[in-house]
């Protein structure tokens, strides 16, 4: 039927320009970068390193792949673990530019090479050796590789983590454990301090002095930080909705990949923790996907129903017209 | 004043007062369409719903929406699409709206221009469409600085500073539009105020026009044909509905145009729940920030081949060319010269030129997309080139054209 083959003509159209200006611009836009699985062998790092550093990272990685293959003590790993929680407390302070992170989840959420790797250099462990050309020990967690640097003790102590601060994790604690001290998330109301606490303006003079004492701590964290790394970590609060999926991944597994020369460590997340840290994400940056996930389908079905009565009005209508 | 009737029913009542019998006859059960027509001919309608969920959707954003610098963004991204109810829901059915709306008027010009709808007694026709198309293109151009993101930004920074001509550095009438020297919060209070209400204002206006300009010399049909609407019309109301050319607006041609809606509706609402990124995009996601440039900045899908008119060539010539292409098709019907209205299937060269439009500007709107790098500015500047060829080529091609 004519108007079939013109409705036809119309949808190839229409595709091909979508096809133009999405799918194919986009992917010529933006470089390709492969994953690697959330494995950290250091693979990625030794291609991206320069002549000088190849063979160091080669060495580096050779190491941790040893020291991952020892089986470690978990008990007796406690006594090292204590080390970490020397920093690693309740309520720790800035250090450095940047206050430590909390431990109770970091079995659950980084992969082990990672920790074993993070344990023996923490510069060399999330790519960001290159900020320190005057030795690595300078990074704020540096002189760990002083306090737990046998290999039998590092891998007992990630053998620990793994054992003792792993258990149920939810996205909120994922997200403040790896990317919270850096990143605020307004939208899920965090701060690079944690959560805003509530406070309340005084009745007589309207002013909520607790909020404004609030604020002035975290302004102060933010200028560290900046200081730190250069430039203040941007909120992540929609991120999900501005950096396409593929991206997110890639750059959290090896920043340097996506942003040659940045200050964003790598995290060393594995399977468990990089769909938490999305599970929150997607929480605060896309909350409706439930809602449209349910919706979608009745309004469809609605206008599914709709289209089928106006057929059959259409064909009563033109009745012994033609 | 005037003798009124004591009235016997609701109707009688409106009617003596506002003739809406009369009204109804000529606007509905007595406006004649020709009954040779496809789903093409609705597309009108369609664009009219479309308007309509924009404004209804657009109506329910702005009970929330603040025109503000520090807040504009969080007010769409946090309070809009997370706080208020199904507030989500208007959100991408404005956005996809906005967007699928070009693709409809993109269609209905191009199907005007294929069967000729625009010559001789129809140029208002024409003419008060593409005033719409202009009106709609600026209305998304305003819509689209309002939620202050990275693009809003910077696309509001690279499009006004067209207005400074080039090498005439016209700086003054740029920062007469911002209203500083930079986007700011002027800027932003201005383009909200032109998307929320001249341009709508203008919008309304211009459809009214648009359906007076329809009525005297009616819509065309599939093959062109030129009949008496009198006698077609009369065949009708003597029940020989066969016979007749013509079929009347409602309730024979809206049940068509009803069904076509209803196809419509459901790409329409599939785009609004499952594949609404293309209308919204990610860098818009990023708050603005003055100081930090996006790796790509390009338009929305829809202005990419005029923008690749402008790219491929030095910025005095690009110029020219931009503005070039913004008003020639305006001039269509007269550029045209041949009194042929037929499709341009039977118009023997006008049959290539239109394909070849088509194409060019396809190719175009991808190249506008792409970095302007290597052989995609080359394939640019070419089919830019050829975007002028083919309107030099219109009148001299349709003057020669044979007379059917
Ligand atoms: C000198 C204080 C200090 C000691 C000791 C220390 N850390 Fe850290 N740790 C830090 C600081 C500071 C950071 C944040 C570094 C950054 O973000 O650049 C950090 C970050 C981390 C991270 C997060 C890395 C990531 O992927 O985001 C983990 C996991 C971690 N430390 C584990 C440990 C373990 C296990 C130990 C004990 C073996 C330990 N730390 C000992 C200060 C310390
Ligand atoms: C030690 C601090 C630190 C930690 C921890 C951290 N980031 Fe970052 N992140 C940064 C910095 C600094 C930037 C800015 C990078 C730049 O512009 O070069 C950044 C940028 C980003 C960006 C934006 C990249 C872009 O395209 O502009 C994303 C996304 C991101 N981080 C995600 C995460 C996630 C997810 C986590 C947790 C898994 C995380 N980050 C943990 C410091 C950090
Ligand atoms: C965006 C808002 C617009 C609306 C609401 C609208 C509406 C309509 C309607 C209802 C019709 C009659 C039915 C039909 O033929 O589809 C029509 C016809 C027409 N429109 Fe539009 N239109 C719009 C934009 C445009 C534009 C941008 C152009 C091109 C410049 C245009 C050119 C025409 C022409 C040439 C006809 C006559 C078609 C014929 O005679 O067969 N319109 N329009």
């Amino acid at each position: 039927m004519k108007e079939l083959k013109i409705f036809g003509i119309v949808v190839v159209f229409t595709l091909a320009l979508y096809w133009g200006v999405e799918p194919f611009a986009h992917g010529q836009m933006h470089k390709h970068v492969e994953g690697h699985g959330l494995v950290y062998d250091g693979s990625a790092d030794i291609e991206e390193a320069s002549k000088e550093k190849k063979e160091a990272k080669k060495a580096f990685w050779a190491d941790v792949k040893k020291i991952a293959a020892l089986k470690g003590d978990a008990t007796a790993g406690e006594a090292s673990y204590m080390m970490c929680a020397g920093c690693h407390m309740d309520g720790a302070a800035n250090m450095g530019g940047v206050t430590p992170p909390s431990l109770d989840h970091a079995g659950a959420i980084y992969d082990k090479n990672f920790l074993i790797a993070l344990i023996k250099d923490p510069a060399m462990a999330t790519n960001v050796d290159h900020k320190y050309p005057n030795g690595t020990m300078a990074h704020p967690m540096g002189s760990v590789s002083a306090m737990v640097s046998a290999p039998q003790d590092i891998a007992n102590v990630v053998a620990y983590l793994q054992a003792k601060k792993a258990g149920e994790v939810t996205p909120k604690e994922a997200f403040t454990e790896a990317c919270g001290r850096c990143h605020a998330n307004r939208y899920g109301k965090l701060t690079q301090l944690g959560e805003v606490p509530k406070t309340k303006s005084n009745i007589k003079t309207g002013q909520d002095i607790d909020a404004l004492k609030y604020a002035q701590k975290v302004a102060t964290e933010q200028a560290a930080l900046a200081d730190y790394l250069g430039t203040l970590p941007p909120d992540l609060s929609i991120i999900i909705r501005a950096r396409s999926e593929h991206f997110l991944h890639t750059f959290i597994e090896n920043p340097q990949s996506q942003l040659a020369g940045t200050a964003m460590p790598r995290t060393g997340l594995n399977h468990e923790g990089m769909e938490k840290v999305f599970a929150y994400l997607e929480e605060t940056g896309d909350p409706s996907k439930p809602l449209r996930e349910e919706t979608g389908p009745k309004v469809l079905l609605f206008f599914f129903i709709f289209t089928a009565l106006a057929f059959l009005w259409k064909k009563a209508m033109w009745k012994g017209h033609h | 004043m005037a003798h009124f009737e004591k009235a016997n029913s609701i109707g009688e009542w409106l009617d003596q007062r506002l003739a809406v019998n009369t009204l109804k006859r000529v606007m509905q059960t007595e406006y004649w369409i020709p009954k040779d027509i496809n789903f093409l001919w609705a597309m009108g309608m369609v664009l009219a719903a479309t308007f309509g969920i924009l404004l209804v959707s657009g109506i329910f954003l702005l009970m929330y929406y603040q025109p503000n610098i520090d807040t504009a963004f969080d007010s769409v991204n946090y309070t809009i699409m997370s706080e208020v109810g199904y507030g989500w829901l208007w959100r991408h059915i404005h956005g996809v709206g906005a967007s699928i709306v070009f693709l409809i008027i993109y269609i209905h010009m191009f199907t005007g221009i294929y069967y000729g709808s625009y010559k001789k007694g129809r140029e208002l026709i024409w003419l008060s469409g593409m005033g719409l198309f202009v009106a709609f293109s600026a209305e998304a151009f305003s819509g689209y600085m309002l939620p202050w993101g990275q693009m809003s930004y910077w696309a509001g920074m690279v499009i006004t500073n067209l207005f400074s001509g080039g090498s005439l550095h016209a700086d003054g009438l740029v920062e007469w539009i911002r209203g500083d020297y930079v986007p700011g919060q002027a800027f932003l209070s201005r383009f909200f105020m032109l998307h929320v209400l001249l341009i709508p204002l203008a919008i309304i206006g211009l459809i009214v026009l648009h359906f007076g300009t329809l009525r005297i010399p009616h819509v065309n049909n599939q093959e062109g044909e030129e009949f008496d609407y009198k006698e077609a019309a009369e065949l009708y109301k003597a029940g020989k509905v066969k016979e007749s050319k013509v079929i009347p607006f409602s309730p024979v041609f809206l049940s068509k145009d009803i069904f076509v809606m209803g196809v419509y509706f459901i790409l329409f609402f599939y785009l609004v729940f499952y594949h609404f990124g293309f209308a919204m995009d990610p860098v818009n996601f990023d708050p603005a920030d003055g100081l930090k440039t996006p790796a790509h900045i390009y338009p929305e899908w829809y202005f990419l081949w005029s923008y690749e008119i402008l790219r491929p060539f030095p910025t005095d010539p690009g110029l020219i060319a931009f503005a070039f292409a913004q008003v020639i098709f305006f001039m269509l019907p007269f550029l045209d010269r041949s009194p042929n209205v037929a499709p341009a299937s039977r118009r023997g060269a006008f049959k290539f030129w239109f394909w070849a439009m088509l194409i060019d500007m396809i190719v175009l709107t991808f190249m506008g997309k792409l970095p302007p790098e290597g052989i995609w500015s080359t394939i640019g500047l070419v089919a830019a080139l050829a975007f002028f060829v083919l309107w030099i080529a219109l009148p001299i091609i349709t003057k020669t054209e044979k007379k059917l």
